[in-house]
C-alpha cells in the first residue's frame, strides 16, 4: 500500500536508478490498478501499430509465415501501383477538405451556441450533434440524392423544370467528392464539437469582465483576446478528433457511391487498404498501406498540435 | 479613465457590450446552418411513417399526410422470415452493448485513477502513449487486430466484438483528464491516513465523485457497440447484430426505402433519447477533455 510511511530513505543518498525502483516498489498498486486497461490496450490498440509497422516490411497471407522483402511492398505501392496514388490523392483530399473545415465549423457553432440561454444551448448541441452520433443517419442521403425521379432532389429539380432527366447522382463523377465531402461535414459535429461547448462555458466569466474594463469593447475582440487563449486545451483534443476521423474516412463512400465507386472517383486509402486485406489476402501489402496512412494521420496531427501550441504564445 | 464611463454595470457586475446587430446576425446564422443540419435528420424520421403511396409519389414531399407504422411493421415481419429469429439479433446487440460497456467502464475508470491519483515512474509515459493513440484511425491496427482475434480462438464469439472495446483509448482519456480536475487530493490523502485501502479509496471515495464521467463513457460507449454491424470476425448468423441483420435485409434496394428509414428510425431514437437524459453530465465530463501537455 502506498501509505505514507516514514521510511528513512533519502533521495540523495540514492542513484537515479535506486531512486525510481524505490518509488515502484513503494506505488506498486499504481501498476496492478493500470494493468487490466493495459493489457487490452497493448493488445488491440498498441501492439497492432507496432506490428504493422513490421509486417509491412514482408509478404504474408496468414497459412504461411511472413517472408521478408524489405521495401517491396512500398517501392510497389509508389511506382506500380495507380490505385493507391488515386487512394492517396482522394485520402488527402478528403482530410484537407473535411478536417480543417470541420474543425473551425465545429468552433464557430459552439461558439454561437454558446452565447445563446441554457435552455436553447442544449437544444442545439443536441441538433448538431445527433448526426454524428446517430451513425446510421446518413443512409437517409441514398433517398435525397436517389437516382430516379422518387428521389427527393432529383423530383424536385425535375419538377421545377431545373433537369430533363435524373441525375445519377452517386455515380457521376462529378459529385461524388463534393457529396460525400458534404456528408463528411453534415456527420463533423462530434466528440470534439462537445468538447468546445463545454470549454466555452467553462471559461471564467471574470476574464471577461477584465477584459471589458481593459478596454475591449466587442464580441469579436473577446473571442480573440479571452475566448481563444483559454481554448487552447480543447482545440488540441478537437483538432485531434477532426484530423482522426478525416484520415479515417471511408465508410460513407462505400455505402452511398459503392465499393470501388464509379471509375475510382471517391475511392480513399482505407479501401485500398479493405481491398488488399479482405479481398486478396496481401496482408503484407495491406499493412504497408496502412503504415502510409498511420504516417500522414500521426505527421498531420503532430504538426497541428504544434501550430495550435504556437497561439497567443 | 473615460473607457470605465461606457462600461454598464447592474449590480456592480459588468455588462459586457452586445450590439443587438451581432446578437441577430448570429442567431440567423445559428437558425440558417441547424436548419440544414436538422433537415436530413427531419426527413429519415417522416420517411418511416410514410406509407408506401407517399414513399413514392412524385415529386417527393417533406412531410407525411398519412402517417402510418406500416414500415415498422414490414420490417419485423421481414425479420422474422429470416431462419434466425429477430429477438435473438436484438438479444447479441444489447448482450455486447452491456458486457463491452461494463468492462470498458471498469477497466478505464481504475486505470484513470491510477493515471492521476497516484505516483509512479512511467505514468507519464504510459499517457502519452494513450494520447498518442488517439491521433491514429482505427483503420490502421486492423490486420493485426484481425489476426490477433483469429490466433487468440475469439472468431466467431461474442468476445471479438467486446474486447477490442475494452481497450478502447479515448475512454481513459476522458475519465483520466475529468479525475484530474474534479477529485482532491486532499479528500483521498486524509482516506489514506485513515488507513483505508486504494481499492477502496477508489471504490467508495473517487467512483461517486466522477458519475459524470462515467455516464458520459457509458453513452459513448454503448453508443458505439449498439451501431456494431456486420463485423470480419463473425460468420455465425446466430452471433450477427441487430444493425447487421438489419443492413442484409435491406440490400434488396429502393423497394425497401420504407423499411430502410423504419430502421435507421429505431437505430438513431435510442442514442438520441439517452444523450438528451445525460447531456448536462456529458457537457461537464467534455469540461476537462482539454490536452495539457
Amino acid at each position: 500500500m502506498s501509505k505514507k510511511v516514514k521510511v528513512d530513505v533519502n533521495r540523495k543518498d540514492m542513484t537515479k536508478l535506486q531512486w525510481t525502483w524505490h518509488l515502484m516498489k513503494q506505488n506498486w498498486v499504481g501498476y496492478v490498478f493500470l494493468l487490466p486497461f493495459a493489457v487490452f490496450f497493448l493488445l488491440f490498440t498498441v501492439i497492432p501499430v507496432v506490428a504493422s509497422l513490421a509486417l509491412s516490411l514482408t509478404s504474408y497471407n496468414m497459412i504461411q509465415a511472413p517472408k521478408w522483402v524489405g521495401f517491396d511492398n512500398y517501392i510497389q505501392m509508389f511506382l506500380n501501383d495507380d490505385l493507391f496514388m488515386t487512394g492517396l490523392k482522394n485520402t488527402l483530399i478528403f482530410a484537407v477538405a473535411t478536417g480543417p473545415t470541420a474543425f473551425i465549423l465545429s468552433f464557430v457553432v459552439a461558439w454561437f451556441i454558446n452565447q445563446l440561454p441554457p435552455k436553447g444551448r442544449a437544444f442545439m448541441t443536441l441538433i448538431f450533434y445527433a448526426p454524428a452520433m446517430t451513425a446510421n443517419a446518413y443512409t437517409i442521403f441514398a433517398w435525397i440524392f436517389d437516382r430516379d425521379s422518387y428521389g427527393l432532389v432529383n423530383g424536385w429539380l425535375l419538377k421545377l423544370g431545373l433537369i430533363d432527366s435524373p441525375i445519377l447522382w452517386f455515380s457521376n463523377t462529378k459529385y461524388i467528392m463534393p457529396l460525400c465531402i458534404g456528408i463528411s461535414l453534415w456527420m463533423s459535429f462530434g466528440t470534439g464539437f462537445l468538447s468546445f461547448i463545454a470549454g466555452l462555458q467553462g471559461v471564467d466569466k471574470a476574464q471577461y469582465e477584465a477584459a471589458a474594463v481593459d478596454g475591449v469593447t466587442n464580441r469579436w475582440q473577446e473571442l480573440w483576446y479571452v475566448t481563444l487563449p483559454n481554448m487552447k486545451e480543447h482545440l488540441l483534443f478537437g483538432s485531434v478528433m477532426a484530423i482522426t476521423g478525416a484520415f479515417g474516412y471511408g465508410d460513407v463512400v462505400t455505402i452511398l457511391a459503392g465499393s470501388p465507386p464509379t471509375d475510382y472517383v471517391g475511392y480513399t486509402l482505407s479501401h485500398h487498404l479493405g481491398e488488399y486485406a479482405n479481398v486478396r489476402w496481401e496482408l503484407g501489402y495491406a499493412c504497408a498501406i496502412s503504415v502510409v496512412i498511420f504516417l500522414l494521420c500521426f505527421g498531420a496531427n503532430i504538426l497541428i498540435q504544434k501550430l495550435i501550441r504556437k497561439v497567443g504564445t | 479613465m473615460a473607457r470605465q464611463k461606457k462600461l454598464r454595470t447592474i449590480n456592480h457586475r459588468v455588462v459586457l457590450n452586445r450590439s443587438a446587430g451581432g446578437d441577430f446576425a448570429i442567431t440567423f446564422m445559428l437558425l440558417l446552418l441547424g436548419l440544414l443540419i436538422a433537415l436530413p435528420m427531419y426527413l429519415q424520421i417522416i420517411n418511416a411513417f410514410k406509407p408506401l403511396s407517399e414513399l413514392f409519389i412524385y415529386p417527393p414531399r417533406f412531410y407525411v399526410t398519412s402517417p402510418t407504422m406500416d414500415n415498422f411493421k414490414n420490417l419485423f415481419s421481414l425479420m422474422s422470415s429470416t431462419w434466425v429469429p429477430l429477438t435473438r439479433y436484438i438479444f447479441n446487440t444489447v448482450f455486447i452493448s452491456i458486457v463491452g460497456t461494463f468492462g470498458t467502464i471498469m477497466l478505464s475508470a481504475i486505470a484513470a485513477y491510477s493515471l492521476s491519483k497516484m505516483n509512479f515512474p512511467g505514468k507519464v509515459a504510459f499517457f502519452k502513449l494513450v494520447i498518442y493513440a488517439l491521433m491514429i484511425p482505427a483503420a490502421v491496427g486492423g490486420i493485426v487486430t484481425f489476426i490477433l482475434i483469429s490466433r487468440l480462438g475469439m472468431m466467431d464469439t461474442y468476445w471479438a466484438y467486446i474486447v477490442p472495446a475494452w481497450g478502447a483509448t479515448q475512454n481513459v482519456f476522458l475519465m483520466k483528464q475529468f479525475m484530474e480536475s474534479n477529485i482532491t487530493d486532499a479528500v483521498l490523502e486524509s482516506a489514506r491516513l485513515d488507513g483505508a485501502s486504494e481499492l477502496r479509496i477508489f471504490w467508495q471515495i473517487a467512483m461517486p465523485m466522477v458519475k459524470p464521467a462515467w455516464l458520459t463513457i457509458i453513452v459513448f460507449s454503448f453508443n458505439g457497440l449498439w451501431k456494431t454491424s456486420t463485423s470480419i470476425y463473425i460468420q455465425s448468423e446466430q452471433l450477427k447484430t441487430f444493425p447487421a441483420s438489419v443492413t442484409q435485409i435491406l440490400s434488396a434496394g429502393i423497394a425497401r426505402t420504407g423499411e430502410q428509414a423504419a430502421s435507421a428510425f429505431i437505430l438513431m431514437f435510442v442514442p438520441i433519447i439517452v444523450f438528451i437524459i445525460t447531456q448536462s453530465n456529458i457537457i461537464e465530463t467534455m469540461g476537462s477533455s482539454g490536452m495539457k501537455d
